[in-house]
């Protein structure tokens, strides 16, 4: 049984079909990668996912479960993280407090506790101290610990989008274009991290990225999408050889003549 | 600079990282609770006002600070909060019982209503709690037997275990009860924030869409942060109905909802210190006023009571004045002079550029 089942999924806003018939799956331990041009309704697919939209028909299974029924904010315990294409951080709190606000899936305490401050809480908020250390030192983000993310540059804030993501402690982690913006050293770094993610966490990651040599260079499999609908699906050498898909991203000769 | 080695996580979840803020906070109470001894009855009334508005204004300070709802509605739960602890009282029932029943009655108000009102956001949800607001004040007038109606109510005078804490009777217990459910309440508070519970009150005002998809319950957190903060304002309301002594719903009006509004964003929205250095503001700047007037007419023969209005006109520009040129309020301009003087000299005109203002509009969703 795959990790993640998306079965004949589609939205439409009005008359416009935003996804439209798309079906794919993902493993356990796999590293699936949806490319596309712009406008082709990658991030939609994932805003689907995520519970955001609420698709017109089709299903989402996760590990099994149909999770087309469930509201935004019960994904997370579920084991599914995401990061944003336009960086949605808290942006008034500093780093340590972002990625802790990961934890809240975690959390065993109500308010009342917390107002009282009881060794309940302080033991919990150790737990957690620890937990995000420990994403802090994989992504290597000691220096910026107690910055607060407004002052912080571009490439180190969709770093700790990736890192809020991680505090979670999911099972599949969906990045939303990771490595638009960042330089080519910061763009390996993010191939680095996601082979790590892969090999040491064993996560299964679902990624929507223009950086096709990012692609090629982690991803097990990628499905081409192009107007909604799904172009290809095969390893990324596949796809791009793929008559279609470069149709889609170069116009056809027979369109151009 | 003071720089704080941290050896453990420990040190980063107590509320002060060094001894000496710990020190600091001490001295500030120990002074606080030796002012009966200091200052006269008149200045020491003036001061238990003072935190009973910073327990209002702490309460505002948790929806419009920390959760980004903005209520015009504020003096309702005020209401709420001095009438039950009044109605109690007048029913028999001791302050230590009808003073919490008070919190939780205007909390639960304030979490039902929030429940459909939340859904709004920005200047919408300031209408909405202004409409809740305007319902409440009829309520009260037309709840004559318990809120004595237009003819208002006593609050009787509290005594707790055979000691009298009347407020004119025996002002310095007063104040020092005030001084104490003051300072738990702003414990309680600085524990909140530092919690889950805090945290993801921060992450629905930043971000909703991302705090959804960290597992936040974005509708729940807003109820609770809500129904908290009209809890602590209900508090503050019970203590003001004490202060007072005999009041009827014109305590309440719609200038004390927008005076406690100035409170926190004069005071310096987001930072439980803010509410306190609004509070002072708001209450002594009537005093400063009324010193002035007499100086300017006893030096010139100028008779400024003559020219009405001119506290509300003095209030508008400094609210429109900290809007525009200070939007992170008292506290965020005495935390920039205090980064000025720690890095001195290495403070740059724009170290402070990319700090924005929580208060958001229909910029929101």
């Amino acid at each position: 049984m795959s990790l993640l089942e998306v079965d004949d999924l589609a939205v439409h806003f009005g008359g416009v079909k935003a996804v439209d018939g798309v079906s794919f799956s993902v493993e356990e331990g796999e590293v699936f990668a949806i490319i596309g041009p712009n406008g082709a309704g990658k991030s939609t697919i994932f805003n689907l996912i995520s519970r955001i939209y609420q698709p017109t028909h089709g299903t989402i299974r996760f590990d099994g479960q149909d999770i087309t029924a469930l509201k935004a904010h019960d994904i997370a315990r579920l084991g599914i993280a995401r990061t944003f294409q336009n960086i949605e951080l808290f942006d008034h709190s500093t780093v340590l407090d972002n990625l802790l606000m990961g934890r809240h899936t975690h959390r065993a305490t109500n308010f009342v506790q917390d107002i009282l401050h009881l060794p309940s809480v302080r033991r919990e908020e150790r737990a957690h101290r620890r937990h995000v250390e420990e994403v802090i030192e994989f992504l290597e983000l000691e220096a910026y610990r107690e910055k607060r993310i407004e002052g912080l540059p571009y490439g180190v804030r969709k770093v700790i989008e990736i890192g809020r993501a991680l505090a979670i402690g999911p099972r599949l982690i969906l990045l939303d274009e990771p490595a638009s913006g960042l330089s080519v050293e910061e763009t390996q770094d993010v191939a680095f991290w996601i082979e790590d993610m892969r090999r040491d966490m064993g996560l299964t990651v679902l990624m929507v990225e223009h950086d096709m040599g990012l692609v090629a260079q982690v991803s097990d499999r990628v499905l081409a999408v192009a107007n909604g609908r799904p172009l290809a699906l095969g390893t990324a050498a596949e796809v791009q050889a793929d008559r279609h898909v470069q149709a889609a991203y170069l116009g056809s000769p027979e369109a151009a003549a | 600079m003071r720089v704080v080695f941290k050896k453990s996580y420990d040190r980063d979840i107590d509320l002060h990282e060094h001894w000496l803020d710990r020190a600091k906070i001490a001295v500030l109470l120990a002074v606080m609770a030796a002012l009966p001894f200091l200052v006269g009855n008149y200045y020491l009334a003036e001061a238990a006002n003072t935190l009973i508005w910073a327990l209002a204004g702490m309460g505002l300070m948790i929806a419009v600070g920390h959760t980004g709802q903005v209520s015009l509605g504020h003096a309702a739960f005020l209401a709420i909060g001095a009438y039950t602890d009044a109605g109690l009282m007048n029913a028999g029932m001791p302050f230590w019982i009808a003073f919490p029943v008070a919190g939780l009655a205007a909390g639960l108000f304030g979490a039902v209503i929030a429940i459909p009102a939340v859904r709004l956001s920005g200047i919408y949800l300031a209408i909405a709690t202004l409409a809740v607001f305007v319902i409440v004040e009829e309520l009260i007038i037309m709840l004559e037997p318990i809120t004595g109606g237009v003819g208002g109510t006593m609050a009787p005078s509290i005594s707790l275990m055979g000691i009298s804490f009347d407020r004119y009777g025996a002002l310095a217990n007063f104040y020092w009860l005030v001084l104490g459910i003051v300072a738990l309440v702003t414990w309680g508070y600085a524990n909140l924030m530092r919690s889950p519970t805090g945290r993801s009150f921060l992450a629905v005002r930043d971000s909703e869409v991302s705090a959804r998809s960290l597992g936040i319950n974005v509708t729940r957190t807003k109820a609770l942060a809500f129904g908290l903060s009209a809890g602590v304002t209900g508090l503050g309301g019970a203590l003001m109905g004490h202060y007072i002594g005999f009041f009827n719903y014109e305590l309440f009006s719609i200038f004390i909802s927008i005076n406690l509004l100035l409170v926190v964003t004069i005071g310096g929205l987001g930072f439980i210190q803010g509410a306190f250095l609004g509070a002072i503001l708001i209450t002594g700047m009537p005093q400063v006023i009324a010193i002035l007037r007499d100086t300017v007419n006893a030096s010139t023969g100028i008779d400024l009571a003559s020219l009405p209005g001119i506290d509300t006109m003095m209030f508008s520009v400094l609210l429109i004045g900290f809007i525009l040129f200070e939007p992170t309020g008292l506290y965020g301009r005495w935390l920039k002079i205090r980064t000025w003087f720690e890095i001195f000299p290495l403070a740059r005109r724009d170290m402070f550029r990319r700090h924005k203002t929580y208060l958001k509009t229909e910029r929101m969703r």
